[in-house]
């Protein structure tokens, strides 16, 4: 079996393509958009991939998580608002990581009663557990209209993260650096412990092959609830990041991000990391690049992009899971 | 019967509104290799699912070692000290091969001394060490499965058609490396359709037919009964290359 | 039991309580004009007739076919879209409204032929993921072809003048023709769509149902069977889209597109009762009845509990939707039979 290099060519040629398609500047700035928006979707998608790849179970309600996070990010910014305007790097990163640990906190906490109560019982059926999960998210978007209210809420960015900085004659927002920095560290956090661990090399082998891991001693149920906490804490994660970008968070946050998401899976292949980096900084740069050059195909652009990826490779670009 | 390491009997089980097993009683003895032979459809990687609790028997009983296992669940039966191949290896594909024994071994972890003695007995994983198993030939796979089967001693080999697929001359590395591990004793209970290869390693035999054992007894003697070959098995065994 | 043969295709509601219930509900509807005079009420009782017929052909998708497709409101929209678009090109005729629902079927089918061939390439889950996607794709056509479908605005038209108020029948006049010929209609295709689940075909897609093996077993036949039972539930969900446009005389994204009516039908068809169709008719008429009923019930028991930290905002009214959220994954998990299946168990 040949080693497949083509997928790999797919992003840095759609950088490339991009390139003589408009001015040096607009390339510079569209590109650094797309990765840091294609960043901050990988935080919502990657903990998805791993739970589909591991489990068999599609959560549609993926993104209320997603949502969670972006109102505890409201939360904890809110009595913070002076350390939020304060012209200091250290508390403005102070919020902004705040904002962070505690929305994993709170999302993996919640992911974890919703494993308990919702997922379990519907693990090997297909049809339930879509239903199931469906409903806990009409539920959900519910419950956060009750517990925040029904108006949209603003969340400034931290000070110094807003505005832009100059680099090669092009303005670059600063917040989308700070996006793309968070969401490569998250990367190889996980790449690491993915590559490095055993739990990580349980994990890449329950995705190819869970009857196999448990034939080999390994109670991987024990496994499924670890991967759905750290699941719906990186996606609340990436709700926070999605929300000070943002600047206004509603009950829908997260659900508009759902379908993207799905197309990050498709695109990148269930089960693998770096797949779903790749999708999604695909995606991001699809938007971005689309959204300047034709604005009214821009909605539907990354729909076609995985229309175009699956006749290319049915699987994905790095399928893994079975 | 404290001879025999694994029993099973009157074993039944149902997949969707399929009954596959009706009744499955036969035993593995100790420190023997027991061969389970039948023509396709009869029932044989289901029975070997049942034992390793992949899939639930519906009625009957699996005793292993004087412990009854058939409600157990695959984890604990495997932790019993039962190790299994399937027909379909059961590779990791993006997993190196290392990374594959890896998961194979408890807190020991690879020792020199284990791996020496794998790769004595299948040279062609040393020098593949470090590749992802996906990369390898069929042949290499399925040492690399037997060899994730043995890397740590266990009681029970359970192993699904190994030689399925592969050249002769891989087939006879199989039956030589089968062969040394007969003489460290170890508990084999072995579905093969290749008559070369149940005859060398063979000491033991059942034979299913639709879901049942209709024969049991000595290899020996089969392969020495050409009449009761064609009648159990539909056709001579030595046509089964 | 000729009746029951003839008109029910031999599917009984089979319980006592439920044949009550759906009595009751049909006799209402058939005398509504009457029984509820005013044109609100009306509106509600066209917008339980158009529903149960959409979540009748949503149950032959989720119930019978065991088929999970959020696209469903995709196909209400095309029926909805080809009359209002027609009456706007063409004027207000019934020329206009033939063309109208028989094109916006002919594109239903043909979409739904495409969406079935995909379903059985891809595994349940994929798919289901895949239509959430095509029906995103659905609402940004909608309201990207401002030239066609009058964008996010939509388009306001005129009906046939049989329909409209200025056309006098004695005392009544044309909302009574309009509303009349919703329910007819409706009926009819509910029936319709009985008899198509009673056929033997319908039989085989039960049987796919319970167990995929002998599924898989049957290879092209479940192809094809699945194939045509859904575009049987597209082409009955633009017709029903057809209604809703003539009811309305107005078609916007929000109107027929939205997510929010798919799951207002989602949650009909499981609460009443999957793969029952019966659960269609209770569906639909408890999720309208909880909008305009529940709501200030619900109003009541939030200034009841005023005092108490979260209680009053669960119990807001615009918060039906959260309890109606929390009945449907118990029953998803305690009553996969719905409301009708529970009746039925208690005969």
């Amino acid at each position: 079996m040949k080693r497949d290099w083509a997928p790999h060519a797919v992003l840095p040629a759609l950088i490339l393509i991009a390139l003589p398609a408009m001015g040096a500047t607009n390339w510079l700035v569209l590109t650094v958009a797309g990765l840091a928006m294609g960043a901050m979707l990988f935080l919502m998608a990657a903990g998805l991939t791993l739970i589909f790849g591991l489990m068999d179970v599609l959560n549609f309600a993926h993104g209320a998580f997603i949502t969670l996070g972006a109102y505890v990010a409201v939360s904890v910014a809110a009595p913070l608002i002076g350390w939020s305007g304060a012209e200091s790097w250290g508390l403005n990163l102070a919020v902004f990581a705040l904002a962070i640990a505690v929305a994993a906190a709170v999302s993996g906490a919640v992911g974890w009663g919703f494993e308990r109560v919702i997922v379990r019982g519907v693990y090997g059926a297909p049809l339930r557990q879509i239903l199931v999960t469906m409903g806990g998210l009409i539920v959900a978007q519910q419950l956060f209209i009750a517990l925040w209210g029904a108006d949209a809420i603003p969340l400034l960015k931290p000070k110094m993260f807003s505005g832009s900085i100059e680099l090669g004659g092009a303005a670059i927002e600063k917040y989308r650096l700070l996006a793309l920095a968070l969401g490569l560290a998250v990367f190889a956090a996980l790449h690491l412990v993915l590559s490095r661990t055993r739990v990580g090399l349980l994990v890449r082998a329950g995705v190819e092959n869970r009857e196999m891991v448990e034939a080999l001693g390994y109670r991987i149920r024990r496994l499924f609830i670890g991967v759905f906490v750290v699941g719906t804490a990186l996606a609340g994660i990436g709700g926070v990041t999605w929300a000070f970008y943002q600047e206004l968070v509603t009950a829908q946050i997260g659900g508009d991000m759902t379908i993207l998401v799905f197309i990050i899976l498709i695109i990148g292949g269930l089960g693998s990391v770096g797949g779903s980096l790749v999708g999604a900084m695909l995606v991001g740069l699809t938007a971005n690049y689309v959204g300047f050059l034709a604005p009214t195909v821009s909605l539907g652009s990354n729909i076609l992009l995985m229309v175009l990826i699956l006749l290319w490779r049915p699987r994905g670009l790095f399928p893994v899971a079975h | 019967m404290s001879d025999a390491l694994l029993t099973l009997r009157g074993v039944e089980t149902r997949i969707g509104r399929y009954h596959i097993l009706h009744g499955v009683d036969f035993a593995a003895r100790r420190g023997r290799v027991t061969m389970l032979l039948g023509r396709n459809g009869a029932g044989k990687t289901t029975t070997l699912r049942t034992v390793m609790g992949l899939w639930r028997a519906s009625a009957g009983t699996i005793e292993f070692d004087g412990r009854r296992i058939e409600t157990l669940g695959t984890p604990d039966i495997a932790r019993l000290g039962i190790a299994y191949v399937p027909e379909t290896m059961g590779i990791f594909s993006q997993l190196t091969v290392r990374e594959n024994l890896l998961l194979a071994t408890g807190r020991d972890g690879l020792t020199e001394e284990r791996l020496d003695r794998l790769f004595a007995l299948f040279p062609a994983l040393k020098e593949r060490f470090a590749v992802p198993a996906g990369v390898l030939s069929g042949g290499q796979k399925q040492m690399l499965a037997i060899g994730r089967a043995i890397v740590e001693p266990r009681r029970l080999l359970v192993v699904d058609e190994p030689t399925k697929g592969l050249a002769p001359a891989v087939i006879q590395q199989l039956i030589d490396a089968f062969q040394r591990l007969k003489q460290s004793e170890t508990t084999i209970l072995l579905v093969e359709q290749n008559f070369h290869m149940a005859a060398s390693v063979g000491d033991d035999v059942a034979v299913m037919d639709d879901g049942r054992i209709i024969h049991t007894g000595a290899m020996a003697d089969l392969v020495a009964d050409e009449a009761l070959q064609h009648r159990l098995l539909g056709l001579s065994l030595a046509l089964h290359q | 039991m000729r009746l029951e043969a003839l008109l029910l295709s031999g599917d009984a509601p089979r319980s006592r309580v439920l044949s009550a219930l759906l009595a009751a509900i049909v006799l209402l509807l058939a005398l509504a004009p009457f029984v509820f005079p005013g044109t609100r009420s009306l509106a509600v009782a066209e917008r339980i007739c158009i529903f149960i017929v959409l979540a009748a052909s949503y149950d032959v998708l989720l119930g019978y076919t065991g088929v999970v497709s959020f696209a469903h409101t995709m196909f209400f929209g095309m029926g909805a879209y080809g009359v209002g678009i027609a009456l706007t090109r063409l004027g207000p005729g019934w020329g206009a409204v033939l063309i109208g629902a028989l094109g916006g079927m002919a594109l239903a089918v043909a979409v739904a032929v495409v969406i079935g061939l995909l379903s059985l390439r891809v595994r349940a889950i994929f798919f289901s993921m895949i239509t959430l996607a095509v029906a995103s794709f659905a609402l940004i056509l909608a309201t990207s072809l401002r030239d066609w479908t009058g964008g996010e605005d939509g388009l306001t038209f005129s009906v046939p003048y049989a329909l409209t108020p200025g056309f006098k029948i004695g005392a009544y006049n044309g909302h009574l023709v309009a509303y009349y010929l919703i329910f007819v209609v409706a009926a009819l295709l509910f029936l319709f769509l009985l008899r198509v689940v009673n056929s033997p075909m319908g039989r085989v897609l039960q049987a796919i149902r319970e167990n995929e093996f002998r599924a898989e077993a049957l290879g092209l036949r479940t192809l094809r069977y699945r194939t045509l039972a859904g575009a049987i539930a597209a082409a009955v969900a633009s017709v029903a889209g057809a209604l809703l446009a003539l009811q309305l005389r107005y078609v916007g994204p929000d109107a027929t597109l939205s997510f929010g009516i798919m799951v207002d039908i989602l949650l009909m068809v499981v609460i009443g009762g999957m793969g029952t169709l019966y659960g269609a008719i209770l569906g639909s008429a408890i999720m309208v009845m909880a909008q305009y009923y529940l709501q200030p019930a619900m109003g009541a028991l939030s200034g009841a509990v005023a005092g108490v930290p979260v209680l009053p905002a669960l119990f807001h009214p615009d918060r039906w939707l959260l309890w109606l959220g929390l009945l449907f994954i118990l029953i998803v998990y305690f009553f996969p039979a719905g409301i009708v299946g529970r009746l039925r168990a208690l005969r």
